[in-house]
């Protein structure tokens, strides 16, 4: 790779965390403010790994995420418009104020949701990964989850069957020490690699806060697991907000968050991007259009109506069943 | 036209429903090789292969959540959970995912697959192996219920829900596999409409599965006593055929429904409701409900014998409310 492209590569990777990093940011304050109702995860802090996994993906591809699943859906190119206007509830968000943060999805981009459920989106993707491998469309199928998933059973069967298939089909963990509100060392006794051993899965693990590391590794792995056979990335990153937003993390010693703010992928990719020669101002230039963006956005969901009962009442079921 | 087994109609379902749209696909635990623990899937790996007639481990979370994922990406699973029973292990896919994607994706998803799984006693199958579960399933928003008493329904009721877009859980009766009938593959069902097994006068039965038999007899004994028993065989739950019901009642005045679940908190309840709610000034006598002590299925032959429903079960019921009620 030439210096230039390089940091073309770099700044596009910057910029899709920069506008994650930004519209969470905002998503903080618009919560705080009671505009967005229910609950909200943030990913701040993990925007490495969904701009770095999203960069090696195909139009064809497929991709189901979790609760904290932010930072997958915009780095998959979900318009920011209906983002914002669905966790604010809105008639015109994504899901038609269905779904709210934990269940965005987005046909349109291959985004079968997010997931309420801790690990419930990984058999999703392996069913989306059986999909591809039946239809022959070239496609693969992306789990996203964290840690904290990884005492689920679902995880463990998926594993098997991806295997036993040969599934085009790669798993992603955000390993960032954390199940909900206890440290994942006291809740599960293996590591994903001796499971990846186990089922005979090659498993890559990167520091996933460095977006450069991630989008490598992630572009081999998908291109191997388009091949057939699936493949494991576990990035290992930082989670600086708490399980929810509003949550104290008063089970956190100070240490920790502070090696956290440390780890900051974008402060990294920045550093990354300047030692290629690259102008800070031009660095400066892609916050600004971002933020610029994010404010529409909120702007766009504010003013949005509320969804109507009736509709949602009627939607339940398919308008036209089938006959036999 | 040939009479066939439930059992052969289900799988000549699936074989028509497979041909019909490549698509479809079978998947479960030992459904391609072995043709099924009950033999509904024989036949089907030969005739469309490994690709589409897949055989699972033996993991139902998993394989349920997978038929979700596949069906919104393109594909028409029909998934096999081998006894009803086994379903408790794959309530997150059917409960969580399947039956919320297309509401809670604003209308993106459609969730075309069908989770097949028999229910029901009467073959010492044990505690496990052996309960009806429908009324779960048929209270979960998002999924539609079947549940066909013959061949003919089995059939038709399948292609159906095969050909439905959104998630069908689609109940067989153990007992009603080797029951013979004539089926004609171009007679086709909708689900939700109820049909009269058995028009009557005097009192409504309502009722579906293996029952709907049981009631029948009931039906033929009771005409020996001059009561004519109007049978209706729901064939479907979610949605249930209110209005077959209801226009039944108008004539008759009278009600028995009749389940193999348990009694308590089953679909009985929901359906003695609704008639009350909406035709209450037709009755003439309260709505009497028989259904399965409220226990496990237990295994031994003489317990069993005593557990299941019985044709003078129905017809006690039905004599209590031709004398105005307990």
């Amino acid at each position: 790779m030439t210096k230039n492209k390089d940091s073309q590569l770099l700044l596009s990777l910057y910029r899709t965390m920069r506008l994650i990093r930004v519209a969470e940011s905002s998503l903080i304050k618009l919560f705080a403010d009671s505009e967005i109702p229910g609950f909200i995860h943030l990913s701040i802090g993990q925007e490495a790994v969904a701009a770095g996994v999203m960069a090696a993906l195909e139009e064809r591809d497929t991709v189901a995420t979790n609760h904290r699943g932010h930072g997958h859906v915009l780095a998959r190119g979900m318009e920011l418009d209906l983002f914002f206007k669905e966790l604010m509830g809105k008639d015109g968000g994504i899901c038609r104020g269905r779904g709210g943060s934990m269940h965005v999805a987005d046909r349109s981009k291959g985004i079968l949701g997010a997931n309420g459920i801790v690990g419930a989106g990984i058999p999703i993707a392996l069913g989306s990964a059986l999909a591809h491998s039946v239809r022959g469309t070239g496609g693969v199928a992306v789990a996203f989850f964290g840690d904290g998933a990884m005492a689920e059973g679902v995880l463990h069967e998926s594993l098997n069957m991806a295997a036993l298939w040969k599934l085009p089909m790669l798993f992603v963990c955000e390993h960032n020490g954390w199940s909900e509100f206890s440290q994942t060392k006291e809740q599960f006794v293996a590591e994903l690699a001796d499971l990846a051993r186990a089922f005979g899965i090659q498993h890559v693990q990167v520091d996933g806060n460095n977006v450069e590391e991630v989008a490598l590794a992630a572009q081999q792995l998908t291109s191997q697991a388009r091949a057939g056979g699936p493949r494991i990335l576990e990035c290992k990153t930082h989670r600086i907000r708490g399980h929810f937003e509003g949550d104290s993390q008063k089970y956190r010693n100070a240490e920790e968050l502070i090696a956290a703010d440390d780890c900051d992928p974008l402060i990294f990719a920045r550093a990354m991007i300047e030692q290629c020669g690259v102008a800070p101002a031009a660095v400066d230039g892609i916050d600004a259009e971002v933020e610029a963006q994010v404010a529409a956005s909120v702007l766009a969901g504010r003013a949005d109506r509320q969804p109507d009962f009736a509709q949602a009442f009627a939607d339940v079921y398919t308008a036209t069943a089938a006959q036999g | 036209m040939a009479e066939i087994r439930y059992m052969e109609a289900i799988n000549r379902a699936l074989q028509d429903g497979m041909a019909a749209d490549e698509n479809v696909i079978v998947m479960g635990e030992d459904v391609a090789r072995a043709g099924g623990s009950f033999k509904a899937t024989r036949g089907l790996l030969d005739k469309f292969g490994a690709r589409r007639v897949i055989d699972t481990p033996i993991a139902e979370s998993t394989i349920v959540s997978a038929a979700v994922g596949a069906a919104m990406t393109g594909l028409k699973p029909v998934v096999e959970i081998m006894f009803m029973d086994f379903i408790t292990l794959a309530m997150d896919a059917m409960v969580n995912q399947a039956a919320k994607a297309r509401f809670m994706f604003g209308g993106q998803f459609n969730v075309p697959m069908v989770l097949r799984t028999p229910h029901g006693g009467g073959l010492n199958a044990g505690p496990q192996h052996s309960q009806c579960l429908e009324a779960w399933f048929a209270h979960v928003p998002g999924l539609k219920v079947v549940c066909p008493s013959n061949p003919q329904d089995a059939y038709s009721l399948l292609r159906a829900a095969i050909s439905d877009p959104d998630p069908v859980v689609f109940i067989e009766h153990k007992a009603l596999y080797g029951k013979r009938g004539e089926v004609d593959t171009a007679i086709g069902a909708q689900i939700g409409k109820a049909r009269i097994a058995r028009p009557g006068r005097d009192v409504t039965i309502v009722t579906y599965g293996n029952t709907v038999h049981a009631s029948l007899q009931a039906a033929a004994q009771l005409a020996g006593e001059n009561i004519e028993v109007e049978v209706i065989d729901l064939r479907s739950l979610q949605p249930w055929d209110e209005q077959a019901v209801y226009e039944s009642v108008s004539r008759t005045h009278r009600v028995v429904v009749v389940h193999e679940a348990v009694k308590s908190f089953g679909s009985g309840a929901e359906i003695a409701a609704s008639i009350t709610e909406n035709v209450f000034y037709e009755l003439d006598a309260p709505v009497m409900r028989v259904g399965s002590p409220f226990m496990p299925v237990p295994f031994a032959t003489s317990l069993e014998a005593q557990y299941v429903i019985k044709p003078a079960d129905i017809a006690d019921a039905v004599r209590v409310t031709m004398a105005g009620g307990r």
